[in-house]
């Protein structure tokens, strides 16, 4: 009971090693506890909740060690964002030692069993995670029929800022069936800028005849799925986003209502409101069933999970919120566009 | 400026006190500083203690059932009831009570939020947080409208209505004491609130199912499941079980009856709250509230409700945080002429049991109560 590593309704890790990758990228080891379901498989990725001055947040990361027996440690990768909070202190600040919380490892970025043969993976930057997993789990098992033939076409700013660049180097070198395509968009005299998918074909004259794995920014992803939507593949294309598409309210139901989109999801009501009113007068209004309570922010009776964008507490003036967390709607207004689960 | 409270005393002001009345608006916003000041170094160490009171409280829970499995031995008995009792307190209270407040709700752990919370208490976490939350912690003491002025059963303040039954509620108030988590069980089902057609009869019929399952619950978790587990020991396991709910219902009967019945607690009309301000609702929260006075482990076994003034100012602050800010709070309330209510905890139960005392019996100087309010006592 005490050691929060035997709570089962509380799943949760401890850190045992904490790994530099590059300048920015950071592995960290972790030995889950006895409520984490194990086995995972490659690909997945797990919510991680960490404690930053006593604030619980959580955020998704890619699983990038290979599927383990349960109660094994496993790998995280985490790149630290310029402005994120909490990559920045799981990638620079956290400590051998410190437990965060775990939610299920989940997502079906994941390669069938058997493998395909022939089979194109197509990274830039931090989303070389999930397909690291990938690579290291094939490069384990060995249940490659003859002939596989896996190639890596990964994106990135230079050599040194290559994550896990020595690693896939000396697989290359080793591994009969891979092969590795780095393309750097900011070293040498002449940086090569973006990759584009229309530069694949001169890389992978087969393209169209493999199964493609993808991870990158959301601009990559959606220029990829272009590409092959053009060519009827789409079947074909597997993508990862890091980020689930936001659920923005729309605001373009009524461009005469002042104020700021807000929408309440589970009503299906979308509305405009003033950055001064309540959000619960703003529900009440648009015939939205809100909870309430004492309307004057002491009860709790009110809250609601906040499903996108943030908002102004009336009391402070202080803006605050992000998807999950549960705000009191009598004492909190829209600061900018606001969907509510509600 | 003036204030639509009076902030006269019960009793009258000695000779040379400071005048009563106040600006209630520079109050609010003296007060409303201090909440931010809070809010502000609000983190790292709140975290750290409740988690230490989480910890505290399971391993005295473990201990006491682990103790009460072998309490055939007398030594055992007495200590596992005594941790039993310790953890019992700590639950109800410094987390219970404070937890579905909100007041940890900013460390978004589901572990210890409002949300999710349910405590080793008969009544349904839910209900608890309407009638407390809700009711009693907006419309504090006023009558008719804050049911805990006297839980629906005593009569507390002069203002409300006397009837011959309040003759025995001194018999009563002692019979809830050691029963209070059953009769706070009771009294969050609202029947009143029924037969004034306020609530209506299905949600009371549902609220009663779910207070009956989760009872039945708790009875059998302390009077059957754990006794059943003790073996040999089963008939003292069950005693101390039981005494450790009636110490547990003892004490928070005490400390709630002591943060709003002693002398010098106010009581308010509904015409006096009418377009009350942010500012005048503080000030109806310090008039309605008295603090007890006493050490660190006192307060955190009161749940911190022994800084009742503080924590009815600033009910979602965490709980650690009324002892530092309780002397900037009693500064502003002086400057301001409020009187502050507090005394050791004796001196406050015997105050609150001789208002329960005095309320058995109609008013004896009716005349006062239409005297015009600032007006002093001839």
């Amino acid at each position: 009971m005490a050691d929060p590593l035997l709570s089962r309704r509380w799943p949760a890790g401890r850190v045992e090693e904490v790994r530099s990758e590059t300048a920015d990228a950071t592995t960290l080891v972790i030995r889950p506890g006895h409520g984490w379901r194990p086995a995972h498989r490659a690909g997945q990725y797990v919510p991680v909740g960490v404690r930053i001055d006593g604030v619980l947040h959580w955020r998704t990361y890619s699983l990038t060690s290979p599927p383990g027996r349960p109660g094994d440690p496993f790998t995280l990768t985490v790149r630290a964002l310029p402005d994120g909070h909490v990559s920045r202190y799981l990638a620079h600040r956290l400590h051998p030692g410190e437990v965060l919380r775990l939610g299920p490892a989940q997502g079906d970025f994941q390669l069938p069993d058997p493998p395909p043969r022939r089979l194109l993976l197509f990274t830039a930057g931090i989303g070389i995670t999930p397909v690291m997993a990938m690579l290291r789990d094939l490069a384990d098992n060995g249940r490659l029929a003859e002939g596989t033939d896996v190639l890596l076409v990964h994106s990135a700013p230079d050599p040194a800022r290559t994550v896990f660049g020595p690693e896939l180097r000396s697989m290359a070198e080793d591994l009969p069936w891979f092969r590795l395509h780095e393309h750097h968009t900011r070293a040498g005299a002449r940086p090569a800028g973006h990759l584009a998918p229309e530069q694949l074909p001169a890389l992978c004259p087969d393209w169209r005849e493999r199964d493609t794995w993808a991870c990158g920014p959301v601009a990559l992803l959606e220029s990829a799925e272009r590409l092959w939507g053009e060519e009827g593949l789409a079947e074909r294309l597997h993508t990862e986003r890091f980020r689930p598409v936001p659920l923005l309210p729309s605001g373009t139901t009524d461009s005469a209502a002042p104020g700021v989109p807000v929408h309440f999801a589970a009503s299906g009501v979308e509305t405009a409101a003033g950055t001064g009113t309540p959000l619960l007068h703003v529900g009440e209004a648009a015939g939205v069933a809100m909870p309430s309570g004492c309307r004057m922010g002491i009860c709790y009776s009110c809250v609601s999970p906040l499903l996108h964008g943030r908002v102004r507490d009336l009391r402070t003036g202080e803006v605050h919120g992000e998807p999950g967390d549960l705000i009191q709607t009598c004492v909190s207004a829209a600061s900018g566009p606001v969907a509510l689960d509600l | 400026m003036s204030t639509a409270l009076s902030t006269e005393p019960v009793l009258p002001d000695p000779p040379g006190a400071p005048s009563r009345g106040t600006d209630t608006e520079a109050l609010g916003r003296e007060l409303d500083r201090i909440r931010a000041d809070v809010l502000a170094r609000r983190g790292a160490e709140d975290a750290r203690y409740i988690h230490t009171v989480v910890a505290v409280h399971r391993r005295l829970e473990i201990a006491g059932r682990a103790a009460l499995a072998v309490s055939l031995l007398p030594p055992a008995w007495l200590a596992g009831t005594a941790a039993l009792s310790t953890a019992k307190i700590l639950e109800n209270l410094e987390l219970g009570h404070n937890i579905m407040h909100g007041q940890w709700d900013w460390m978004r752990d589901p572990a210890i939020h409002s949300t999710t919370w349910e405590w080793d208490n008969p009544t349904p976490a839910y209900a608890w947080k309407h009638t407390h939350n809700h009711i009693h912690h907006t419309w504090t003491n006023v009558v008719g409208r804050d049911r805990d002025l006297g839980f629906t059963v005593l009569r507390m303040s002069k203002d409300q209505p006397w009837h011959p039954f309040h003759l025995f509620q001194p018999v009563l108030a002692a019979l809830g004491a050691p029963l209070f988590e059953w009769m706070a069980a009771l009294y969050d089902l609202e029947a009143d609130a029924v037969l004034q057609r306020r609530k209506p009869l299905r949600a009371f019929l549902r609220d009663t199912a779910n207070t009956v399952r989760k009872g039945a619950r708790q009875a059998a978790k302390d009077y059957l499941l754990f006794p059943l587990l003790a073996g040999p020991s089963a008939v003292p396991c069950l005693l101390g079980n039981l005494t450790a709910n009636t110490v547990r219902s003892l004490w928070a009967h005490t400390v709630i009856f002591c943060g709003h019945f002693p002398d010098g607690v106010r009581s308010f009309t509904e015409e006096e709250i009418e377009n009350e301000t942010r500012g005048q609702w503080y000030l109806r929260q310090v008039l309605g509230s008295a603090n007890i006075e006493g050490g660190t482990v006192f307060h955190v076994l009161t749940g911190n409700l022994s800084h009742q003034i503080e924590h009815h100012l600033f009910p979602d602050l965490p709980s650690n945080r009324y002892a530092e800010i309780a002397p900037r709070v009693r500064e502003v309330l002086t400057a301001h002429g409020i009187p502050y209510t507090t005394g050791p905890l004796l001196k406050q139960y015997a105050s609150t049991w001789a208002r329960i005392c005095r309320m058995a019996l109609p008013n004896l100087h009716r005349a006062t109560q239409s005297r015009p309010q600032g007006e002093k006592a001839a």
